[in-house]
């Protein structure tokens, strides 16, 4: 049992650091495409961090909707503009140190923070488990009022995109 | 209270909703975009009948993910009066035309409801949701004129600025939830209270800075501001400096008071030191400005700076001094605005220089400028004065004594730029290429009378209208 937890522990730190290098690889890396596919590999590990903490659903939903959707969307998008996916652009700047510098000391303290505050680890927020049929009753019932606002956002947004996207001249 | 039963004090919300789609579906059946325009006026009307103020008790709709109190209730006045005036600007303005003009007032609709739902949000979720609402429909809204390239990139660098601040607010709200276990604002404050927690408590608040600072203009997060302002159709600015800001400082006094006092000697001083940056970048940044749009966009973040004063020194006297100051200020600032619709419907462009000669080629519209032009210096007896003297009395009794003092100083600066507008429009003889004013357009006059009503009368009777704020 010890072993296996211990195992359990080092596979998530090793998913977390796969994360985290993918991650860089998203702003480092100087060809776009190569980016893009940084980013798909990062969404899939925190996918595989819902699974380790037991949010199945969670894990499907953002496989299916960034994985799936959205990231073969950036990708057909790149793919498509020519100029785009050949190209080698420069990711960095004059800036860069200083923002380096500036992150860098935030992130320090932030951990500090994080690692000084006592979190509240209750017996029963480690066995939570959120099953689909869970959520769906909590969104159709507590959650019903933000449930719905965003589909009035979403919709909203969905108007504003079309007329962004589409062709001026109307009249 | 479960949704049933909320439904009934919902009504007006529900009105503002099925008056969007009802523009939308109008759009197709109408050739005049201008019906859809006043379609959604009378929607707002309807709202506005229909909204009861709930009066010193407060209801919890949808199980507390709609919080309707007094607060909020003055606010989502506050957000139709804003959209309203925003909607009767947009009808007379002339880019506006033939692109997607009835899209624009359904948008518009949507943008009441996503005020009303930030007025209303008092839990972590909701003020993320809606503040993010109301930030899309903004990016939307800069971005709409899409053959502008100014507007274009107003758009992206609002978008991409709105993102990142958005981004650290939710990191705050997913640290303060981890340690509270719970959205609900009031466990976060019990769990705050704890010493153990100041640290957290402190980044926590420090994140709220960044994602409401960017709503409200606060300095440093206050660089979009200016190229958003001067790229956005001008009735979207015009709307943009009173709606999303006011609505920004609605929930960060209702997300301090509610959550973070605890820790009231953390942030305090460094509330108090961003109010005195805000206010000085934006007036010093001010005096040399030569467009109009990019002048208020400067000028409006030195405003913002004065009320956030009032929440800097964090009493009651101050957080009513922040609503006062806001109702002055969106009277005060929509009036000047729709002077700059009028100028730029006429001349068709916005440069101060284009103001030379106003008070003989439009008497009228000269004079409404100067009103709103000394309400925003503060001078009495205009609403501007009610609200500064305000923030001044709240910073003295909260013994923020250096605080009155710069602003004191900044209001000198203010008035110095303000008056140079009045000159241009007065003492500068205009230029014989200058077009003359035909007859100005209905919507944006009756802005003004109304607007100049409102603040002579809030300068003259600020009694009432206190006792009518606070009961």
């Amino acid at each position: 049992m010890e072993i296996l937890t211990l195992a359990a522990k080092i596979g998530a730190y090793a998913l977390m650091t796969g994360v985290l290098l993918f991650a860089l690889g998203v702003v480092a890396l100087r060809n776009l495409f190569h980016s893009a596919l940084c980013l798909a590999a990062a969404l899939i590990g925190i996918a595989g961090l819902y699974l380790f903490f037991r949010a199945d659903f969670l894990a499907a939903v953002q496989i299916l909707l960034y994985v799936g959707a959205v990231m073969t969307v950036i990708i057909f998008a790149i793919m498509l503009t020519e100029h785009l996916s050949g190209k080698t652009t420069i990711q960095h700047n004059r800036q860069s140190l200083p923002a380096f510098l500036g992150i860098a000391a935030l992130v320090t303290v932030i951990a500090k923070v994080i690692l000084q505050t006592p979190w509240p680890v209750t017996q029963k927020a480690l066995g939570a488990h959120t099953s689909v049929e869970g959520i769906g009753t909590a969104l159709m019932t507590v959650y019903v009022f933000p449930f719905e606002v965003i589909s009035v956002v979403l919709i909203a947004a969905l108007i504003g995109a079309v007329i962004i996207a589409k062709r001026e001249n109307p009249s | 209270m479960g949704p049933v039963e909320s439904l009934k004090y919902f009504i007006p919300e529900l009105i503002i909703l099925c008056g969007a789609f009802g523009a939308f579906l109008l759009d197709f059946a109408v050739r005049n975009k201008r019906a859809v325009g006043i379609f959604s006026l009378f929607v707002m009307a309807a709202a506005a009948f229909a909204m009861k103020n709930p009066a010193g008790e407060t209801l919890s709709l949808f199980y507390g993910f709609f919080h309707l109190d007094v607060f909020a209730h003055w606010f989502r006045i506050f957000a139709l009066i804003a959209v309203s005036v925003t909607l009767m600007l947009a009808m007379d303005y002339p880019p506006l035309k033939n692109r997607y003009e009835g899209e624009f007032y359904g948008l518009f609709l949507f943008m009441a409801f996503a005020l009303i739902t930030v007025a209303a949000a008092n839990n972590l979720l909701m003020i993320f949701l809606a503040v993010e609402f109301v930030s899309l429909l903004s990016y939307l809204l800069t971005g709409f004129l899409k053959h502008d390239p100014k507007a274009k990139e107003a758009a992206v660098k609002y978008l991409l600025f709105g993102s990142v601040c958005s981004g650290i607010m939710l990191y705050g709200i997913s640290l303060l939830y981890g340690a509270a276990g719970s959205i609900e604002l009031g466990h976060v404050w019990q769990t705050l209270r704890s010493p153990s927690m100041s640290a957290l408590g402190t980044v926590g608040v420090l994140c709220f800075f960044a994602g409401l600072g960017f709503k409200i203009s606060m300095a440093p997060f206050h660089m979009w501001a200016p190229d958003v302002y001067e790229g956005a159709p001008t009735p979207v600015t015009a709307f943009l400096t009173v709606g999303p800001k006011a609505l920004g400082f609605a929930v960060f006094t209702r997300v301090l008071i509610t959550v973070f006092s605890p820790s009231f000697a953390h942030w305090g001083v460094v509330l108090t030191a961003l109010s005195m940056l805000t206010m000085t970048i934006g007036n010093l940044t001010a005096i040399s400005q030569t467009n109009i749009k990019r002048f208020f966009a400067y000028s409006s973040i030195a405003q913002a700076g004065y009320i956030l004063m009032g929440l800097a020194v964090f009493s009651p006297l101050g957080q009513n001094a922040v609503m006062i100051y806001l109702f002055a200020y969106l009277f005060t600032n929509l009036g000047a605005f729709a002077v700059v619709c009028l100028v730029e419907g006429a001349s068709g462009k916005s440069n101060i220089s284009d103001y030379a000669g106003l008070s003989e080629r439009s008497p009228a519209t000269a004079f409404f400028m100067t009103v709103f032009l000394l309400s925003l210096t503060g001078i009495p007896p205009l609403a501007g004065f009610i609200g500064k003297y305000y923030v001044f009395a709240a910073a003295i009794e909260g013994k923020a004594i250096a605080l009155a003092v710069v602003a004191a100083v900044n209001s000198a600066v203010a008035a110095y730029y303000y008056f140079r507008i009045i000159r241009v429009m007065y003492l500068v003889p205009k230029a014989e290429t200058q077009p003359t004013f035909g007859t100005s357009p209905l919507y944006p006059k009756i802005v003004l009378w109304l607007m100049s009503a409102g603040v002579v009368t809030l300068g003259l009777f600020p009694g009432y209208f206190i006792k009518l704020l606070f009961g």
